[in-house]
Parts: C-alpha cells; sequence; structure tokens
C-alpha cells in the first residue's frame, strides 16, 4: 500500500546567525515546502509523496522543530527574508516553487510580495496571512494542543494514524515549544499581516490555492481573498480534509501541486 | 513586624453551577454572569472591611489585581489604593501587585503610583508581579515576553520615579520618546517595591538579586524554607544577608468565635483555589511561554490533563500543613508562632476571607485578629527578632542601599 519510504538528508546551515535545519529529498524540478505552525510531522507524508517527482527542501522555521530559536525575531516577515537568504546563498530562487502550508502559506506569501517575479510557483494551502471578514482565525491559545490540531483534521481517524488517539508527551512538548515560537513572531495581530492584502497585487507569478473544505483553522474565505488579491491565481478546494491538507490529503495534494508546476 | 489584611475581593454573587457547568471561572467564562448590582454591593462591604482593618490596628492593607474571573473583582489594584489613599490615614497601601508585563504604557504607571504616594502621604508600597497565565490573554499581551516585559518595565518605572526627566527611553518592549512625568513619588529614594510570588525560582532570584523583600504566597512550610534558602543565598552572592526584613507570608487564616463557625467558614478558601485560586482551565492558565522552560513538561502534561493542577491540595491537608490556618484567636495564635519561628517573616498578611463568607463573619474575624492575633504577634516579633523593612530601615533597593529616609509629608 504504501510506497517505500523516501530517504531524507539533513544539513544545519547559518542563516542570521540562526542554525536553520534543512531536510532535502527527491531529484527534479525544485521545490520549497514551508511547515505548519505545529511543526513538520514525521513521517511527513505529503513532502514524501512530492520528494518521488520533485527535488523537496524543507527547512525547520526559524525556533522550530530542529532550528535555533534566534531571540531577536519578532514577525512572520522577519522569517521570510531570513528564507529570502537562505536563497540566495543558494542560487535557488528562479526556478524554484514555493509551497506554503496553513502558517508556512503566510511565509510563502510574504516571500513572494518581497520578490514578485523570483519564483516559478507559488502554492499557499490553508494559508494564515490574511485577516477573515466575517469569520476567524482559531485561536491556538485557548486549545490545548490535541484539541488545536485535531481541530485542524476534518477525519479525526487521520489525527490518530499520524499521532496517536493520545500522542506522546515528547510530542506535545514539541509542539508548546512551537507554540511558543508562533507566538513570539505571530501574537499580535494574531495570524495576519493587515499590510499583506494590499501588497499582494504585484505578484507576477501563477499562484494555487488549495483549501480544505472543512478546514476549521482558517477559514476557506481567507482562501477566496487570496484568489482576489493574487493577479494570477486560482483555488481548488479539497472534500474530505481540513486545515492541515497535507496530512490529510497527502497524495492528491502532491499530484496537484506536481501537475501545477509541470504545466505550461 | 507588619501586619497587613487582604481579601482577594471574592465576586461570589454568580450562579455556582454555571461556572461548574462550564469548567473553568477563568477567562472566557462569560460575564453574562456578572451582576454589577451585586458588584457594587460588595465593592462597598470591602472598603467598610479595609477601614475596619485600619480601625483595628492592621499595619497594612495587600491589594492586587486579577482579570475576568469571578475569584478576584479587582481589575486594577492602582483604583482600590486611590480610594484608600484618600479614605484612610495610617495603614501602608502595598499593592501585590501592578501585573507588569500588562502595562504597554510604564510611564503612565509610574505617574500614577506616585500620585497613590503623594495623596495617601507617602503609604505606598508598590509591589510588582508578572500576572498570572491567563491574565495575559485577557489583556492581549504576549505571554512569550512576560519576563522581559516585566524586567524592562520595572527599570523604566524606577528611572521614571528617581532619574530627572526628561529623558529618552529605547528598550526592546517600550519606547518612550520623552520621559518626564510631572508626578512624582513623595518617598525618597522612591517607594518600597516588595515582589509576590509562589515558588517560580527566576522571580525570587530577581527579587533577590534587587534587594527587594518576597512576599511568599501561601506556600507550605517546607517550600517557604527553601524560598528563603534559595533568597538568603543570592542575597549573600549580591553583598548583602537575608533575614526576617527580606521575609513576607500570605497567610490564609480565619477566625471566629467558635471552631465550628471558623472552620465552616475557612472552607470557603476552596471555593475558588486552582491556578492563582480562579477554578483554572490548565492550557489558558499556562499559556506556551509563559513558565520557565523547567516547567515545561509539567505544564504540557496539565495542559492535556495528564497531570493534576501541580498547585493543587485538598483543604484537610491543608489545614494541616497550616496552608490554611482556621479557629479561635486561642487556637489561632500557636499556628502563627509556627509559622513565624520557622520562617522568620518580618511582613506577614492575613488573606481573612474568601468566597461566600458573609460580611459579618467578616467584619468579626477582622476585628478578632485586630484584638487578639496581632498584639501576640507583635510579642512575638520583638521576642524572635522579626524586624520589618520599616523597622529595620532597610535600604529601599540594591541601588539604593543608604537606608531608605522616610520622608516629612506637608501634612
Amino acid at each position: 500500500m504504501s510506497p517505500s519510504p523516501v530517504p531524507w538528508r539533513t544539513e544545519t546551515v547559518s542563516v542570521a546567525g540562526i542554525n536553520l535545519s534543512i531536510a532535502s529529498a527527491g531529484s527534479g524540478r525544485p521545490v520549497l515546502v514551508l511547515h505548519h505552525d505545529i511543526g513538520r510531522p514525521e513521517p511527513a507524508l505529503f513532502d514524501d509523496a512530492l520528494a518521488r517527482t520533485c527535488s523537496v527542501l524543507v527547512p525547520s522555521h526559524p525556533g522550530y522543530d530542529r532550528s535555533s530559536r534566534p531571540d531577536w525575531m519578532r514577525s512572520v516577515r522577519d522569517v521570510a527574508v531570513v528564507y529570502q537568504w537562505l536563497l540566495g546563498d543558494r542560487d535557488l530562487t528562479r526556478d524554484l516553487t514555493l509551497v506554503g502550508l496553513g502558517f508556512g502559506g503566510w511565509i510563502a506569501a510574504e516571500m513572494a510580495t518581497m520578490a514578485p517575479r523570483a519564483f516559478k510557483r507559488l502554492v499557499l494551502v490553508g494559508a494564515m496571512g490574511v485577516k477573515p471578514e466575517r469569520g476567524e482565525i482559531a485561536d491556538q491559545a485557548l486549545l490545548s494542543y490535541i484539541d488545536y490540531v485535531r481541530r485542524g483534521f476534518g477525519d479525526q481517524r487521520a489525527f490518530d494514524r499520524l499521532f496517536g488517539a493520545e500522542p506522546a508527551t515528547s510530542r506535545l512538548e514539541q509542539w508548546d515549544l512551537n507554540r511558543e515560537m508562533t507566538f513570539r513572531i505571530a501574537w499580535k495581530p494574531y495570524m495576519y499581516n493587515p499590510t499583506l492584502p494590499h501588497l499582494l497585487g504585484g505578484v507576477a507569478i501563477p499562484a494555487l490555492i488549495v483549501w480544505g473544505r472543512d478546514d476549521r483553522i482558517v477559514p476557506l474565505e481567507c482562501g477566496e481573498r487570496y484568489q482576489k488579491a493574487l493577479p494570477h491565481a486560482r483555488l481548488e478546494i479539497l472534500d474530505g480534509a481540513g486545515h492541515f491538507v497535507d496530512m490529510e490529503k497527502p497524495d492528491e495534494l502532491a499530484s496537484l501541486v506536481t501537475r501545477f508546476i509541470t504545466e505550461a | 513586624m507588619h501586619l497587613m489584611y487582604f481579601t482577594e475581593q471574592p465576586m461570589s454573587a454568580y450562579p455556582e453551577q454555571e461556572g461548574r457547568d462550564f469548567g473553568a471561572t477563568a477567562l472566557m467564562f462569560s460575564n453574562r454572569h456578572f451582576d454589577p448590582v451585586a458588584g457594587s454591593r460588595l465593592y462597598n462591604e470591602y472598603l467598610e472591611h479595609y477601614r475596619l482593618a485600619e480601625e483595628v490596628g492592621f499595619d497594612g492593607i495587600m491589594l492586587n489585581e486579577h482579570h475576568n474571573a469571578p475569584f478576584c473583582m479587582q481589575a486594577k489594584c492602582n483604583i482600590f489604593a486611590s480610594i484608600l489613599a484618600a479614605t484612610t490615614k495610617r495603614v501602608k497601601l502595598v499593592l501585590l501587585g501592578n501585573p507588569l508585563p500588562l502595562a504597554d504604557n510604564p510611564v503612565r504607571l509610574a505617574e500614577e503610583l506616585a500620585m497613590i504616594d503623594m495623596v495617601s502621604r507617602g503609604r505606598l508600597v508598590s509591589g510588582f508581579v508578572r500576572g498570572g497565565g491567563q491574565e495575559q490573554l485577557a489583556t492581549g499581551v504576549n505571554p512569550a515576553y512576560n519576563r522581559e516585559r516585566f524586567e524592562e518595565a520595572h527599570a523604566l518605572v524606577v528611572k521614571a520615579w528617581t532619574q530627572t526627566g526628561p529623558f529618552r527611553w529605547e528598550g526592546t518592549h517600550y519606547q518612550h520618546r520623552v520621559v518626564n512625568p510631572w508626578a512624582l513619588p513623595l518617598q525618597k529614594p522612591h517607594p518600597r517595591v516588595w515582589i509576590p510570588g509562589v515558588l517560580s525560582k527566576e522571580t525570587i532570584i530577581w527579587a533577590a538579586k534587587q534587594r527587594y523583600p518576597y512576599i511568599a504566597l501561601s506556600t507550605e512550610i517546607e517550600a517557604t524554607k527553601k524560598i528563603w534558602e534559595l533568597y538568603d543565598q543570592v542575597a549573600q552572592e549580591t553583598g548583602y544577608a537575608g533575614g526576617p526584613e527580606y521575609r513576607g507570608y500570605l497567610q490564609r487564616c480565619h477566625v471566629a468565635e467558635t471552631e465550628e463557625k471558623a472552620m465552616a467558614n475557612a472552607r470557603q478558601f476552596m471555593w475558588m483555589q486552582g491556578e492563582f485560586t480562579g477554578l483554572a482551565h490548565p492550557v489558558w492558565s499556562s499559556p506556551s511561554g509563559y513558565f520557565s522552560p523547567s516547567y515545561r513538561t509539567a505544564f504540557v502534561e496539565y495542559a492535556v490533563g495528564r497531570r493534576s493542577n501541580p498547585r493543587g491540595a485538598a483543604f484537610e491537608d491543608q489545614i494541616q500543613n497550616q496552608q490554611i490556618i482556621a479557629g479561635t484567636p486561642k487556637t489561632v495564635i500557636p499556628k502563627l508562632r509556627r509559622l513565624l519561628e520557622e520562617t522568620r517573616p518580618s511582613i506577614v498578611g492575613f488573606w481573612a476571607a474568601d468566597g461566600f463568607v458573609s460580611t459579618e463573619d467578616t467584619k468579626t474575624c477582622i476585628r478578632l485578629l485586630g484584638q487578639e492575633v496581632l498584639p501576640a504577634l507583635r510579642d512575638m516579633g520583638k521576642e524572635l527578632g522579626l524586624w520589618s523593612p520599616f523597622e529595620a530601615n532597610a535600604p529601599t533597593s540594591i541601588n539604593f542601599s543608604e537606608p531608605a529616609r522616610p520622608q516629612e509629608s506637608a501634612r
């Protein structure tokens, strides 16, 4: 049923004084995958699926998972600049596709506004970053680590398969560390940048917006706002998925992304 | 000894079952259950209790504040301090305290406190706290910078009090282009600062480094001794000797005419007891980044129900270990003696009643404390050499190590 595991290489590079941990796998067109606020799950099924057709680079965000915490960092834009720096060092930007998952989608959107033509494609999946006009972005400060992540799943059995019905304390501690870093850079306004919608109009590259129809973390209307604000964007809504589309529908999402990257 | 009266100002007039059904009486427990008619009555009762406390001989009135929760009606301790500054004559107004990280404008806070000090003719003791976990959420303040904001706001307030303006403040969390408040504290070099806390080592160490008295909030005697071990050790490293004038303790202590009545009323101390007393919500009371990383595992487990509240204990246990003392004056005095002998504080706050204890019983408790318990404690204090910072004329802080000069007011 499940294909053979993908061998990931990890390396640590220094950017802006941060020890950034980067996982990479696969070959083909280069893709930078930016993970959720809860960090990168292991196994990362979507990353695995994508690495079968693409060359995938997955950094741990500064202060998340395996990367060191920059005490000075104050905003999601800071993260975006750190990644621009990383990509600049590697001369990677021109053919690169950005894939941002949830919170990582916000980082990707900020990166795209900074360099409107620098990337090949932009993919935002259930992205934070813009303020909903009717609903609200779920406040994780009010939810336990488990309840917050469960809220992001349309199908609770998918959560159980990935994390176990009762996730280990060590995983909760990691979620707590990641949550703390999220608070450090995205506390107020919570999970959006009021200036971002005004800047998305300059993004010249094609964008694919993907949303789980049952996303209870970031309302679907945010996907619609992204679609309106980005000049070359289309919106795909996936049934049977919540916020963590990559964890619930890894193969479907990977083939959507692959098709989008390879289409003319 | 410095003997203070304290109440959490319980907002007990709300439908209790609603709170139990909701599962928490904090942060998100709706204020549609708040009754301003009862609130108005209770505020005025509490003011009456404070005035009575002064009348019967307490040295100080300890005030605090909390947000979004019925266990404490006081949303801003400076408001009550202002009222008491004008309506009392003798007692110290001991704020334990203003939650510094919640202040977006510490200069404003410095002004308010200076005003209270002047109006009260130099009776302010200005304690500072970090604020409970849920308080960060109630005020929209980032819990991850709680300690940094505490330290920076403290430095700014003290500078605004002691350094002639105008000056400029370009900090990490606070930036003020012009600091030049036209309101300065009467007491010099500045009002005394006492730091209350539970068991957070970081706070104890910080207070000891500043040479500020630390007020242990209802900890067990053995835990309290450990606090003083740590405090004294840091004091020694910092270059002074710790001792009673740096030690305070908040004691839950209810006194009545009979043992039975005292014990029945003392059960009300359990009314809201949990994390910082409220029927706590494990997630809201420990937002990520608020606690020291050394407690991460404990609070993560607590947040998902794998561990009971690290701070909870049953009523009987608390009676046994004297975290709650209840009885007639005759029976509580020996217990208080044990507290004084074993932990040697010079500052003792009496948390006299909580929950649904009637205003009559509360007043009886205050009277009995004043008439019978406080005089006995004062004698013990002399016998045991427990001199308060005022009696010892202790320095205000490490930065102002000469003895404090009590300012003659324009009386």
